[in-house]
C-alpha cells in the first residue's frame, strides 16, 4: 500500500500507530474503509428519506392546491433563518476538518463547538416552529383542526411535514451527539495530520444532513410563494 | 479423514466465558451467534407452520378460529422472512466464511458487526413480544389501511421489530461491502474472488438500497397507527397502493437477499464436489449483480390486480421475465459444471442437487405468475404459496444447508455423520415436494391462500401437504440431532476435509482467532481443481 503508515510488521521496528486497529494493515487502509463505509451509509440514508419523498411527490402531484395551502402555513422566516444557520454550520464543519488535517488542535475544537452551537440553534428554532403548530392544532391526528377547502389533504401535507422534518431533526440530534464525542476526542489530542478520519467522516454525515434540509426547505416552505410575493 | 489433533487455541476455545461471546468482535463467533438466534426463529416459525398445516387437514375450521389462524400464518411468515431467510446465509455463513475466503483478519468494522447482531436480537425480541401478546393478523405484508387503521392486533410491536431488524441488515450489508472492497488479501483480485463472495457483494447492494425503503415504509405505518398521521389513509385522500409500491420496492428485492447468497453457496459446493472449475465463472459472477439490479425493477408484479395501469403492468411483466435470464445463466452454468465432473457423493452436494431441482420449479412457476393474464387467475391462490416456498425453502433453505454442511467442519472442527446427512437431505427433499407440489394444483384449482376453511374437494391434496410437512419436520429434527451430536462425538475434520481450494481451507479447523498465521498471498483463481491431482474417495 503506497504511503502506508505504521504497518504491523514494520521493518524498521516502529510501534504501530495507536489508532490503527489490529485487523487493518495500514492507517491508509483503515481510512479508506471508514470513508467508503460512511459514503455507503449516506446512500442508505438517501433511500431512507427517499421513501418519504416518494409519498411527498405523489401527493403533491395529486393535491397541488392542498400543498400550496399547507405550505403557506409554514413560517418562511424561521425556515429561512434555519437554512442560513445550517449552511453556516457546514462552513464551520469544513473548517473543523481542515484544522484537524493540518493538526491545529485548538482550532479543531473551536470549529467543532461552533458547528454544534449552530446545530443546536437549528433545533431550538425547530422547537419554536413545532410548538406553534401544536398551538394551532396543525399536528395530524385526532386533534387536527384546519379551516380550508382542502383540509383533509392538508392533513397529509402536515403528516409529511412532520415526518420529514422530524426525521431530519432526529438526524441533527444524532449529529450533535456524534460531534460532542469527536470534540472530546479532539480536545484530548487524538487527531493528527496522519489520523483524522473520525473528524472527516463525521463531517460527511453533517454535510449530508445539511443537504437534506436544503431539499426540505424549498419542498415544504416554498411550494406556492410566488403568488405571495408577486 | 486426516487425524490431526484440533489446534490448541482456536476461535471457539480461546476464551469461553459468556462475556467473551457477548462482547466478541470476531466475525466467526458472530456468525455462530446468528446461527443460534436464527435457529430459534426457525423453530418458532415452524411451530406456526405446524399449526397452519394441522388446521388445513380438515375442510372445517376445527383446530383454531379464523382469527387465530390469521395470526399463525402471519407470525409464521414474519419469523421466517425477516428472522430466518434474510439473515440465514449472509449473517451466518457470510459472517463466518467471507472474511476467511478473502484472506482478511476480520470484517472492516468488527464493532459494528457485533452491534448489528444486538440490533437483530432486539428486533427479534420485539417480534417475539408481539407473538406472546397475541400475534399479528395482517399477514406479513402489513397492507394498509388494515394494518394502519383497522387491525386490533400487535402491529405496532411487530412493525417496530422489523424496522429495528432492518438496520441490522443494512449495517451488515454495509460492512460486507466495505470488507470486500478494502480487506482482500494481496493478489485476491476481483476475478479471483470465490463466487460466494460475489454473491454476498450483490446481496449487500440490495440490502443497502432496499432495506432503508421498507424501514421508512414501516415507520410511516407506525406514525399512522401510533400518532394518527395520515399518509396512506384513504379517508384523507391517501393511497393504500402507495404502501404496496413502497413495501414491494424492498420486499421483492428481499427475495434476492434470500436467494443470492445460497446461489453463491451452490457455486462453491458444486465446484468442490465435481472437482472442476465453475463453468463460465465471470458469467456466474456478473449474473449475481444482474439479479441484484434487475431485481429492483420488478416489484409491481405483486400489484397486477391492485389497480395499476395496464401499461406499467406490461412493463413490469416484461422485466419480471427478464430477471429470469441471469437466474437461468446460473442454473445452466452449474449444470455445465457438473457435466463430466468427478461427482463426489458427500452430503453437501446432495443439498445442491435438491436446490437445483426445486429452484428450477420455483423459478419457472414464477414466469407463470409474471404473465399478466394468468396472474389474475392465480393471484392470492395456493399457486403463489407453492411458488415462493419452492424459491425460499427449496432454494434458500436447501442452499443454506448445503453451505452449513460444507463449512460445518471448518466452523466446529468436527465431522457429522455423512450417511445421516444424506438421509436428511433425502427426507427434506421428499417432504418438501410432498408438502408444496399439491399446493400448485390446489392453487390452480382456485383455493385461495390465507383461509382456514375450504371446500371438501380440496381435502385430499391438503392432507398430502400436511403429511409432507411432517416428513419435513422429521428431516429438520434429524439435522439438528446429528449436528449437535457431531459437536461432542464427531471425528476431527482436519484443515481441509473436502480437499477444497479456497483460502478458508488453508487455515486450521476451527480457525485461530485471527484466521491466518500470516496474511495469505493469492496467485491463482478460486477453483483450480483441475490443476490439483487430488484423488477423492
Amino acid at each position: 500500500m503506497p504511503n502506508g503508515i505504521a504497518a504491523h510488521a514494520d521493518p524498521h521496528g516502529h510501534a504501530p500507530h495507536p489508532a490503527l486497529q489490529h485487523h487493518f494493515q495500514t492507517l491508509d487502509q483503515q481510512h479508506e474503509a471508514a470513508t467508503i463505509g460512511m459514503w455507503v451509509f449516506l446512500v442508505t440514508e438517501v433511500m431512507f428519506f427517499g421513501g418519504l419523498l416518494m409519498a411527498y411527490l405523489l401527493y403533491r402531484v395529486w393535491y397541488p392546491e392542498a400543498w400550496a395551502e399547507g405550505s403557506l402555513d409554514l413560517d418562511i422566516a424561521l425556515g429561512g433563518f434555519n437554512t442560513v444557520v445550517l449552511i453556516a454550520s457546514s462552513l464551520t464543519m469544513a473548517l473543523a476538518v481542515r484544522s484537524a488535517q493540518i493538526g491545529a488542535q485548538r482550532a479543531t475544537v473551536g470549529w467543532l463547538l461552533a458547528t454544534m452551537a449552530l446545530g443546536l440553534t437549528f433545533l431550538g428554532v425547530k422547537v419554536i416552529e413545532y410548538s406553534e403548530k401544536f398551538a394551532l392544532n396543525h399536528v395530524p391526528g385526532a386533534n387536527f383542526v384546519y379551516e380550508g377547502p382542502h383540509a383533509r389533504q392538508v392533513e397529509i401535507f402536515f403528516s409529511l411535514y412532520f415526518g420529514l422534518t422530524g426525521l431530519h431533526a432526529l438526524h441533527m440530534v444524532v449529529g450533535v451527539s456524534i460531534l460532542s464525542v469527536i470534540t472530546w476526542m479532539a480536545s484530548r489530542g487524538r487527531f493528527s495530520p496522519e489520523w483524522n478520519t473520525p473528524v472527516e467522516i463525521s463531517g460527511l454525515y453533517w454535510h449530508f444532513v445539511d443537504i437534506v434540509w436544503i431539499f426540505l426547505f424549498p419542498l415544504l416552505y416554498l411550494v406556492d410563494r410566488a403568488h405571495q410575493f408577486a | 479423514m486426516t487425524t490431526t489433533v484440533l489446534p490448541r487455541v482456536n476461535y471457539l476455545n480461546v476464551r469461553t466465558t459468556v462475556a467473551s461471546w457477548m462482547l466478541t468482535k470476531d466475525h466467526k463467533r458472530i456468525g455462530v451467534m446468528y446461527l443460534v438466534v436464527v435457529a430459534l426463529a426457525f423453530f418458532l416459525g415452524s411451530i406456526m407452520a405446524a399449526g397452519v398445516r394441522i388446521e388445513l387437514t380438515t375442510p372445517q375450521g376445527d383446530f383454531v378460529s379464523a382469527d387465530t389462524y390469521n395470526r399463525m400464518f402471519t407470525m409464521h411468515a414474519v419469523f421466517m422472512v425477516f428472522f430466518v431467510l434474510i439473515p440465514v446465509v449472509p449473517a451466518i455463513l457470510g459472517n463466518f466464511a467471507m472474511p476467511l475466503m478473502i484472506g482478511a483478519k476480520d470484517v472492516a468494522f468488527p464493532t459494528l458487526n457485533l452491534m448489528s447482531w444486538y440490533i437483530f436480537v432486539i428486533g427479534f425480541l420485539f417480534t417475539v413480544a408481539a407473538m406472546v401478546l397475541g400475534g399479528v393478523d395482517t399477514g406479513w405484508t402489513f397492507y394498509t389501511p388494515y394494518s394502519s387503521n383497522a387491525s386490533t392486533s400487535n402491529v405496532l410491536l411487530a412493525g417496530l421489530g422489523i424496522f429495528i431488524t432492518g438496520f441490522s441488515s443494512i449495517l451488515t450489508g454495509l460492512n460486507f461491502m466495505v470488507t470486500i472492497h478494502r480487506m482482500r488479501a494481496p493478489g485476491m483480485t476481483w476475478f479471483r474472488l470465490p463466487l460466494f463472495v460475489w454473491a454476498i457483494y450483490a446481496t449487500s447492494l440490495v440490502m443497502i438500497l432496499g432495506t432503508p425503503v421498507v424501514a421508512i415504509t414501516l415507520f410511516m405505518v407506525v406514525l399512522e397507527r401510533a400518532f394518527g398521521f395520515g399518509i396512506f389513509d384513504p379517508r384523507l385522500g391517501g393511497d393504500p397502493v402507495l404502501f404496496q409500491h413502497l413495501f414491494w420496492f424492498y420486499s421483492h428485492p428481499a427475495v434476492y437477499i434470500m436467494i443470492l447468497p445460497p446461489m453463491g453457496v451452490i457455486s462453491e459446493v458444486i465446484a468442490c464436489f465435481s472437482r472442476k472449475n465453475v463453468f463460465g465463472y465471470s458469467f456466474v459472477a456478473f449474473s449475481s449483480l444482474a439479479i441484484a439490479v434487475f431485481g429492483f425493477l420488478v416489484w409491481a408484479h405483486h400489484l397486477f390486480v391492485s389497480g395499476i395501469s395496464p401499461y406499467s403492468a406490461m412493463i413490469f411483466s416484461f422485466l419480471s421475465f427478464a430477471v429470469a435470464i441471469p437466474s437461468a445463466v446460473k442454473t445452466f452454468n452449474w449444470t455445465a459444471t457438473l457435466y463430466k465432473g468427478a461427482i463426489w457423493w458427500r452430503a453437501p452436494i446432495m443439498w445442491v442437487f435438491g436446490f437445483l431441482g426445486l429452484f428450477l420449479v420455483g423459478g419457472l412457476t414464477g414466469l407463470f405468475l409474471a404473465s399478466l393474464g394468468l396472474d389474475v387467475h392465480l393471484h392470492d391462490t395456493y399457486f403463489v404459496v407453492a411458488h415462493f416456498h419452492y424459491i425460499m425453502v427449496g432454494g434458500a433453505i436447501m442452499g443454506f444447508f448445503a453451505g452449513l454442511h460444507y463449512w460445518w467442519p471448518k466452523m466446529t472442527g468436527r465431522m457429522y455423520s455423512n450417511s445421516m446427512a444424506m438421509l436428511a437431505a433425502l427426507l427434506v427433499f421428499v417432504g418438501f415436494n410432498l408438502t408444496f407440489f399439491p399446493q400448485f394444483i390446489l392453487g390452480y384449482l382456485g383455493m385461495p391462500r390465507r383461509y382456514h376453511v375450504y371446500p371438501e374437494e380440496f381435502q385430499v391434496l391438503n392432507v398430502l401437504s400436511s403429511a409432507g410437512a411432517s416428513i419435513l419436520a422429521v428431516g429438520y429434527t434429524l439435522i439438528a440431532l446429528y449436528l449437535v451430536y457431531s459437536l461432542f462425538r464427531g471425528e476431527e475434520a482436519g484443515a481441509n476435509p473436502w480437499l477444497a481450494t479456497g483460502l478458508e481451507w488453508k487455515t486450521e479447523s476451527p480457525p485461530s482467532p485471527h484466521n491466518f498465521p500470516e496474511t495469505p498471498i493469492v496467485n491463482e483463481g478460486a477453483y483450480e481443481y483441475s490443476k490439483r491431482e487430488i484423488k477423492v474417495a
